[in-house]
């Protein structure tokens, strides 16, 4: 948080008792802002749930040619989790440089990533398809979950990806740590890993 | 590994000028006062707009004086209309729920004492707490703007049940922008409090001081602790509910709209939605809502008693704090008992109704350790301690209420009457104000520094004590002769002859509202002329008892603490601080 680097009160730092979980606390507070935001998508898909066991003509969009572009973005989401991973690595091995490439690569699969998504988007609205219309004459939560899901997903990972180039900047500026850099990775995995439920949920159970 | 020990202690400078100090403050002992100071604000308008229902019940004829000029649409020549009465109802139930029982004792004692109670120089991220209150701030003007735009609040309840709350402006005035704008209330407190709970599990986790286990933890800070994950995981969920209902009606979707849905002659265009999908959304977050309200109040009365009580609580730290954690865990797990009468099957109902009954259980341990723990005590009469007692009066009359609603086949007959509206005001609406109130008596001369009169204090007490009971016991009564709440007016058939009742319940409704000007009287004059207060002015043993009143910036000046006893080491008397090396009076 703060960076000031003005410490109040004398010997504070003996004060303080090693933490019983050996963890900072952006570390810990990550955690428990992925625990709330995993609630927030689990009442998204939940409600998504309910809307499709509770309708009568559900019908399912995607094919083989449709449905490819949810696999490229899978591929490329899944290989950004990886390529964090190389940059967390590096930050802890002291190879700035080396961080610095894996970062910005990440952040490039991650902007595919977008891309791919918003084409897609685009596409869908383009056949007709509305947060409150289904151009294939089936329920109209269609369109209602697979955007608002989709969406919600979507601007985690655009903010996903403005975090990574404020921490990329700051750490390499030494304004930041490796610990900034864990940290953010943590959310970027967290991001990755709802798209693992997102995908088979939203995607191919709506696959012919 | 990274240097942990400094990254705990780097705070924030202690900050130059006004605007830094008091208003935009990383500090949490400002945050603490600005969050109690706008409940306090709140409570005031939350209670004005019951004085306006109750006349309003008690003689519907009635003009009341002013209010036809300041809303002229809602109570043309000041007698209100059926929707404006549920407009206030709305919007007391939000502002009550909201703005005084979560953020009071919750964010606003939490925030001032928790960093001091662990002996922290602050919470974990000041700048996230600054902001944490600032969005509360704005939810609270966005809740109160409802009462500008011409169609006033909305009408659908603190609930916001669907698909009233969903159709939009055809439903009822204020159902248009004013439901648009409670939405977006309820969203920003939603994230705020996210943002809070956060800190709160952080900063108990990680900034607790040498020695400070998490079994020396004060009991108060157990509370929030347990407090800040319950409302970490429900209203995780209450923000996507309201960005969904925002999305039903702003942007044409149908999640809480079914199909076929005829409101004042007009079909509307959705279809294949779920106002029941709303309800179990809601009352997911809602039911847990009730114990976020009085978690934060048994562990405050938990903290306050034993000063008082000059003993220990019966059965040590362990007794509450386990049955802090079953309530937390068991309230996700009883939702559905909102709904017995919803058209959700009945099979459900039943398994509803079981964990509801057995969350009493942890519940009942609660108080009956708190009534327990006064047998033998040299108790000392003081205002806090008072609305101690008043507390566990008040919850244990509400709680047997609750064992009439738990069960299915009574509740079909008592739901939706005043018998509903009695229960939850006890349980979770006045006896948690009573915490609040002991909290606010007991922690105000370490927040500002001065000492409260303790006669008015008492008048305070009693006056209220007198005043909830005639007031929310005759509802149960109504209840029982099918008095229907919500209803604006009791003119027609079979309510009529309740009229009287009403006018009793009105008239001590006014008598409880004067009673508490009595306290806000009593806390202005007291923070401007009260006497100045001393470091530990009630003989208590935790960590803010020990430094100046208020506390410096960094909470200890500087000084090195480290804590070698529980909270409770009271023996008559005889009492020894937690962070003093001297041996336990009590063997805790």
């Amino acid at each position: 948080m703060s960076q000031s680097g003005v410490t109040v009160g004398v010997g504070h730092a003996e004060l303080m008792e090693a933490s019983p979980y050996r963890m900072e606390k952006k570390k810990l507070g990550m955690w428990i802002f992925i625990v709330a935001d995993a609630c927030t998508f689990a009442t998204f898909l939940f409600g998504y749930g309910y809307m499709r066991v509770g309708s009568q003509n559900w019908g399912t969009p995607f094919e083989f040619p449709t449905i490819l572009n949810g696999i490229v973005m899978t591929f490329i989401l899944l290989s950004s989790s990886l390529t964090m991973l190389a940059a967390v690595q590096a930050t802890q091995a002291e190879r700035k440089a080396s961080a610095i490439k894996w970062l910005g690569l990440t952040m490039l699969l991650g902007t595919v990533f977008a891309v791919l998504h918003l084409r897609e988007w685009f596409k869908m609205i383009g056949e007709g398809w509305r947060l409150f219309s289904n151009p294939t004459g089936g329920a109209a939560q269609f369109g209602a979950t697979f955007f608002s899901v989709t969406g919600l997903h979507l601007a985690h990972v655009i903010s996903g990806v403005i975090a990574l180039l404020i921490i990329m900047r700051g750490y390499n500026r030494g304004r930041y740590d490796g610990s900034h850099v864990e940290t953010t990775g943590l959310y970027w995995h967290f991001v990755d890993l709802v798209w693992m439920f997102v995908f088979p949920l939203m995607y191919l159970m709506n696959a012919r | 590994m990274h240097d942990m020990s400094a990254q705990a202690t780097t705070h924030h400078a202690p900050p130059q000028g006004f605007i830094r100090k008091y208003v935009f403050s990383a500090d949490h002992k400002v945050i603490g006062i600005q969050y109690t100071t706008l409940s306090l604000v709140a409570a005031f308008i939350g209670m004005a707009l019951s004085w306006v229902m109750r006349i309003h019940l008690g003689w519907p004829t009635a003009a009341i004086p002013l209010l036809g000029t300041l809303s002229p649409n809602g109570a043309p020549g000041g007698v209100p209309t059926p929707e404006y009465y549920l407009s206030l109802m709305t919007m007391h139930g939000t502002i009550m729920a909201f703005f005084v029982l979560t953020a009071a004792p919750m964010s606003g004692y939490g925030n001032s004492m928790l960093p001091i109670q662990v002996g922290a120089a602050d919470m974990a991220f000041p700048r996230l707490n600054m902001a944490s209150f600032w969005v509360t701030f704005v939810g609270f003007v966005l809740a109160c703007a409802t009462f500008l735009i011409p169609d006033g609040p909305p009408i659908s309840g603190w609930t916001a049940y669907a698909p009233l709350s969903a159709v939009g402006p055809v439903a009822g005035p204020g159902q248009g922008w004013g439901q648009n704008l409670w939405g977006l209330s309820i969203a920003a407190f939603c994230v705020a409090s996210l943002l809070g709970s956060l800190n709160f599990i952080v900063t108990t986790l990680e900034l607790r001081t040498k020695g400070m286990t998490l079994s020396r933890l004060p009991l108060s800070t157990w509370a929030w602790f347990i407090n800040a994950w319950v409302g970490l995981l429900a209203f995780a969920v209450l923000l996507p509910t309201c960005l969904l209902l925002v999305l039903d009606r702003l942007g044409g979707t149908s999640f809480f709209i079914p199909g076929g849905l005829v409101v004042n002659d007009k079909v509307l265009p959705h279809s294949g939605g779920s106002p029941l999908l709303f309800q179990h959304l809601f009352w997911f977050f809602g039911h847990p809502e009730v114990y976020l309200i009085i978690l934060p109040a048994f562990g405050i009365v938990a903290h306050v008693m034993p000063t008082f009580i000059r003993k220990p609580l019966v059965g040590g730290w362990k007794v509450i704090t386990f049955a802090m954690i079953a309530v937390g865990t068991l309230s996700f797990v009883v939702w559905g008992h909102h709904m017995f009468v919803s058209g959700m099957s009945p099979y459900m109902a039943m398994v509803f109704s079981v964990p509801t009954l057995i969350i009493t259980i942890p519940s009942v341990i609660v108080v009956l350790v708190f009534a327990a723990s006064l047998y033998g005590s040299n108790m000392r009469f003081t205002t806090p301690m008072l609305f101690c007692l008043g507390f566990i009066s008040l919850f244990i009359t509400g709680g047997i209420g609750g064992f009439f609603l738990a069960q299915p086949a009574v509740d079909s007959y008592l739901h939706a009457t005043s018998f509903v509206v009695g229960h939850f005001h006890f349980t979770m609406g006045l006896s948690a104000i009573f915490a609040t109130f002991a909290g606010f008596y007991y922690w105000f001369p370490k927040m500002w520094g001065r000492m409260m009169n303790e006669t008015l204090g008492k008048v305070h007490f009693w006056l209220s004590f007198v005043g909830v009971y005639c007031v929310f016991m005759p509802m149960h009564l109504m209840g029982f002769t099918g008095a229907v709440r919500r209803y604006s007016s009791f003119v027609d058939d079979f309510m009529v002859p309740l009229i009287p009742t009403n006018r009793f319940i009105t008239v001590f409704a006014l008598l409880l509202g004067a009673a508490q000007l009595i306290f806000f009287y009593n806390a202005i004059w007291s923070r401007l002329k009260g006497p100045k207060a001393p470091n530990n002015p009630w003989q208590a043993t935790t960590l803010e008892w020990d430094t100046t009143s208020p506390p410096p910036f960094d909470n200890f000046g500087g000084r090195q603490i480290t804590v070698y006893h529980g909270p409770m080491e009271y023996d008559g008397d005889a009492s020894v601080m937690q962070n003093s090396p001297e041996k336990s009076v009590a063997g805790t």
